[in-house]
């Protein structure tokens, strides 16, 4: 790697402070991406502001509205341990990575990354969870922007995550073979007003809803409501591990899986 | 009863305690006085014209001591290949120059272009990046079939084209093989590819080059399975540096699987620049640098055909193969898909003509060489996967087709100019259809149905040809190299013993098994001995190890060795006793005389050979320290039969192998725990040959599963627990312990049963699928099903 500064502030305020210094800082979640793409020299952040020593945004709890509230810099780990009335997304964060990348990785870092096959994007996509930054509230319907895109601004820090409890949810990750991200994954999430759906993994715009399914769950929460639906092959990842249209095919078959496993 | 020493005990591997506490010695922890650290600038594009390589800027940068580009080796010998092959026509394969650095042209990506050695191995690296390379590029030759068109691009625009060889064999049968398949009652014919592999041993290579101005000798350490033969190669073809001034050590080797045999370049480089810049000289591979410039194994393109009467007797097989050598001959590549490959294409039947042809091809791509198996994988792959796909046509039992064409006398000469000296196949087989449970089939298909599941069962058997090899045989074949083995077995006075072997252990337990040999020879205690190789300063010249080749030859010279040690040292007992030699017993290592209570122990004995006050000095010379070298008569035939059972997800394609079964003949086995282990790993990479690893590259040369996010290696939870099985043994004769070697029989055998399987279990479901490629990735076996 190049050489580079570290700072560990142990405030938000300060870390944002430091990241706002320069276009060239660069923030440090868990270090799970950022670490080796720092070996391979493919970054050259001038200050990496480590965010692993603010206790501020660590830790699980439950809001008054009986959200599960993850605090940004909270390892996947945590996140499993913690979220105990929310099933799914212990089941999702159980099953990232190995035990190194769960004990050092963080929500907020997987978050801001935005990685088309990472897991946790599904699960807020789907949940309609809030992502809390030091500067504001960011649906989840506006926060993901496409591959490694985000609507976090230069300097803006996941401080928390608000996940709505669902009645019922599910996810089904189909594994990448060699990297074990999701080729596909699907998390289901049905509330008393209706069903979400988030695909992670599939599409060249990274996570989405399947809003059919989404409409024909809402009606009926059963595995037949989805015949006959399925996603254009269009759009999806096409790589040595699948084509577009196994992607396509997948998302139905695990949407499936999810509706009758939650 | 199970013994607990000597011969055929499950000793514990001593080894394991270093590895597993972290106490080994591998070449990465071996740091110099004065060590410098040199980082290679490699081509980032396939194939290229080279202008020019701009070094000045980089020379200035912190702490660089030298920037070497390819001019800095004209005066050396490229990297020398090991072995040529004759073509059909009699004519030597064509044999591009191998510099040290690139000159002239980029051949593959990953291509040493240049090497910064400088303080720090980040300087290195940073004052690399400052190196100005102005590249032509040309286009990539990928494609082998396209390669041999007429008006291809030149891989080495010296060479006529970009054939290496095209090899015939026996080029006197193919008359009478193409007869045999045009009268045939049945031909069943299959393309197929063997998948190219990343080795991907556990430790990534190193290399520490030294020199002492002192004495004018050179040291090189390096992650090697052959030291010796690094030694001769890199001394006598690249550098110009005679044996007795040349050491080469190989330390602990964590892993090899045939990619450390090899002489690559980097160790040249850090023996030449050692002596250069009078400093230790280190480089220390990164798993990503692994992937492009470590020798990769397999890629095959084959056609091959079974051609059997109308009573289902094989006939007639014929294969037409297209190899990769990739951009430069390696060490051995071209013996792979030649001697390694075509000679076991007879398989374990009785087929009377048999005529394989290999097109040698140069392409764009990291070199091709030897790899767990190296050639016989290939041979076993398509001739079990024909004969499945026979029976199917047939509408025969896969099991009685094999059976029914099984060799059954030895010796048997094949018409592929091998001779098996032993073997029982249809031992192996009753043995596999037990441990599989193969009546429980049935019942295990109705409850994979009722989840949903497609559940498949596929057996081949395989042979391999291992304790590679005869020296005279292979010298005929175009080795240059003898592939003898050799031991020095010092005693020392007070009784423990001390064994030099030319093998090389690099996670094979010879330390262990090794000393299981000597002290069952004795009947001693294995405590009493220890087991030392990989360096070329005090072990006799040795060929190391691969190709199961370590028990089975270098165990033999370790025999030999021994024995010599024992008839010395009765003659000392015999003195010592005062009693005639001819009575002297040995046995628990204590000389008896027979028919009496005289008695000494076997450290009486050492004493009296090395403080030899009581000794016939007039008749024996004092000391006790014996070397053997041993040249096998034949190679060994290790076969077996194997059995998997997978489960289809018919919804994603996802396979998974429920059991796994393997029923070896290795002949007599030293220390059955070893061999299960090495069945184990030889399984697992077969498996992961056969599902998951996946080297794909794409129209421009870039390799694109260049890393562990695309390259998929088979993890403890893609494999199931292995039922194996070595009870069924065939001792060799022609070496004195009988064994054939285990350590490549699981990556062999492995394949087709993962594909037959998974053929089976889709064709139980209705799928008209014949054959899938490997890696059976669920994506392909998704698109199989899909029609």
């Amino acid at each position: 790697m190049y050489a580079f500064e570290i700072e560990r502030p142990s405030t938000v305020a300060d870390a944002v402070k430091l990241l706002k210094q320069s276009d060239e800082n660069q923030a440090l979640g868990g270090g799970q991406t950022l670490i080796p793409t720092l070996k391979q020299r493919l970054a050259a952040p001038e200050v990496l502001v480590c965010l692993s020593g603010i206790d501020e945004i660590k830790g699980v709890c439950t809001d008054d509205e009986g959200r599960i509230c993850i605090g940004g810099g909270t390892t996947h780990g945590d996140v499993a341990a913690g979220s105990g009335a929310y099933p799914a997304l212990v089941w999702l964060a159980r099953n990232i990575g190995d035990p190194a990348v769960r004990n050092r990785g963080t929500i907020g870092g997987s978050l801001a990354n935005n990685d088309p096959s990472a897991c946790y994007p599904a699960a807020v996509l789907a949940s309609g969870a809030t992502v809390v930054t030091n500067e504001r509230d960011i649906a989840a319907d506006d926060f993901f922007e496409g591959m490694f895109a985000t609507a976090l601004n230069e300097g803006e820090i996941i401080t928390e995550v608000k996940f709505p409890v669902p009645e019922k949810a599910n996810y089904q990750k189909f594994e990448q073979p060699a990297s074990r991200f999701a080729l596909v994954g699907v998390f289901v999430a049905k509330f008393a007003d209706g069903v979400r759906v988030a695909v992670t993994g599939a599409s060249e715009e990274g996570v989405f809803r399947w809003t059919e399914a989404e409409e024909a769950l809402s009606g009926t929460f059963s595995a037949s409501a989805l015949e006959g639906l399925s996603v254009p092959a269009d759009g999806m990842i096409s790589d040595l591990h699948g084509s577009g249209a196994y992607r396509a095919h997948l998302v139905g078959v695990l949407t499936r899986r999810a509706v009758e496993a939650a | 009863m199970p013994k607990d020493g000597g011969i055929g005990a499950s000793s514990k591997r001593r080894e394991d305690v270093r590895f597993l506490t972290g106490a080994g010695n591998y070449t990465d922890d071996i740091n110099l006085r004065g060590q410098a650290y040199v980082y290679f600038l490699r081509s980032d594009v396939a194939h290229g014209t080279l202008n020019n390589v701009d070094t000045s800027a980089a020379e200035g940068m912190p702490g660089v001591l030298k920037v070497f580009t390819g001019a800095d080796f004209a005066e050396v010998g490229g990297i020398p290949c090991g072995w040529q092959v004759t073509d059909r026509h009699g004519q030597p394969m064509q044999e591009p120059p191998h510099p040290v650095l690139a000159q002239g042209k980029v051949r593959h990506v990953g291509d040493p272009i240049a090497a910064v050695v400088a303080e720090s191995r980040e300087q290195a690296r940073d004052a690399a990046e400052a190196i100005e390379v102005d590249i032509s590029d040309l286009p990539a030759v990928m494609d082998m079939k396209e390669a041999l068109k007429e008006g291809a691009t030149k891989v080495h625009d010296d060479l006529t084209s970009n054939l290496c060889y095209d090899w015939g064999f026996v080029e006197e049968n193919k008359g009478a093989v193409d007869e045999a398949i045009k009268n045939a009652a049945h031909v069943t014919t299959l393309e197929l590819v063997n998948n190219r592999l990343v080795p991907n041993a556990m430790e990534p290579r190193v290399a520490v080059g030294d020199y002492s101005r002192a004495t004018d000798d050179s040291t090189l350490y390096t992650t090697s399975q052959n030291p010796h033969v690094i030694r001769l190669l890199m001394g006598a073809f690249v550098l110009g540096i005679p044996e007795h001034k040349l050491r080469v050590v190989a330390p602990d080797v964590g892993g090899g699987f045939g990619s450390k045999i090899y002489h690559y370049a980097e160790e040249a480089f850090c023996t030449f620049a050692a002596k250069k810049l009078n400093r230790p000289v280190k480089w220390t591979c990164s798993r990503s640098e692994a992937f492009i410039s470590d020798a990769h194994g397999r890629d095959h393109v084959t056609k091959i055909e079974l051609a059997l009467d109308a009573d289902n007797n094989f006939t007639a097989v014929r294969t037409e193969t297209y190899a990769n050598m990739g951009a430069y001959l390696s060490t051995f590549a071209p013996s792979i898909p030649t001697w390694l490959h075509g000679t076991l294409m007879a398989g374990n039947y009785k087929t009377p003509n048999i005529y394989v042809n290999v097109k040698a091809v140069f392409t764009n791509t990291v070199p091709v060489d030897a790899y767990r198996g190296a050639g016989r994988p290939e041979a076993t792959y398509q001739l079990e996967r024909v004969i499945d796909k026979a029976a199917r046509e047939l509408g025969v039992d896969p099991i009685e087709l094999r059976r029914q064409n099984f060799i059954t006398e030895f010796p048997y000469a094949t018409p592929v100019a091998v001779e098996y000296d032993t073997g029982d196949y249809n031992a192996t087989m009753d043995k596999l259809l037990e441990i599989i449970d193969k009546d429980g089939f049935q019942k295990r298909l109705e409850e994979s149905k009722a989840k949903g599941k497609l559940r498949g069962l596929g057996i081949n058997c395989y042979i391999e040809a291992c304790g590679i090899a005869p020296s005279n045989l292979v010298g005929q074949l175009g080795a240059r190299a003898g592939l003898y083995e050799s031991a020095t077995v010092r005693v020392n006075a007070t009784g423990g013993i001390t064994v030099m072997t030319g093998s090389h252990s690099h996670g094979q337990g010879h330390e262990t098994s090794f000393a299981q040999v000597v002290a069952d020879m004795i009947g001693i205690d294995e405590s009493m001995i220890e087991i030392e190789h990989g360096d070329t300063a005090n072990t006799p010249m040795g060929m190391g190890t691969y190709g199961s080749r370590s028990i089975a030859v270098g165990g033999s010279a370790m025999v030999k060795a021994t024995e010599k040690i024992i008839a010395k040292a009765r003659k000392i007992a015999a003195h010592l006793m005062e009693a005639s030699e001819a009575d002297i017993e040995l046995k628990d290592g204590q000389f008896t005389v027979a028919g009496t209570d005289k008695s000494v122990a076997w450290g009486d004995v050492t004493l009296a050979a090395y403080v030899p006050h009581n000794y016939p000095l007039e008749e024996i010379e004092p000391g006790l320290e014996e070397t053997a070298f041993y040249d096998p008569a034949n190679f060994t035939y290790p076969s077996g039969a194997y059995a998997c059972e997978v489960e289809v997800d018919p919804e994603t394609g996802k396979v998974t192998i429920e059991r796994f079964a393997a029923a070896d003949d290795f002949g007599n086995v030293i220390n059955p725990m070893i061999v299960s282990g090495q069945v184990h790993g030889g399984l697992a990479q077969g498996i992961g040959q056969a599902l998951l690893e996946q080297t794909s590259y794409d129209a421009d040369g870039q390799l694109l599963s260049a890393s562990y996010m695309d390259y998929a290696m088979p993890r403890a939870d893609d494999v199931p627990f292995y039922n194996v099985d070595h009870s069924c043994q065939t001792p060799c004769t022609h070496n004195p312990l009988g064994v054939k070697g285990c350590g490549e029989a699981g990556a062999i055998g492995s394949p087709p049963s993962v594909v037959n399987a998974v053929v089976d279990a889709l064709q139980r479901a209705g799928h008209d699928v014949t054959h899938i490629d490997m890696p059976l990735t669920p994506s392909r076996v998704w698109a199989a099903m899909q029609g």
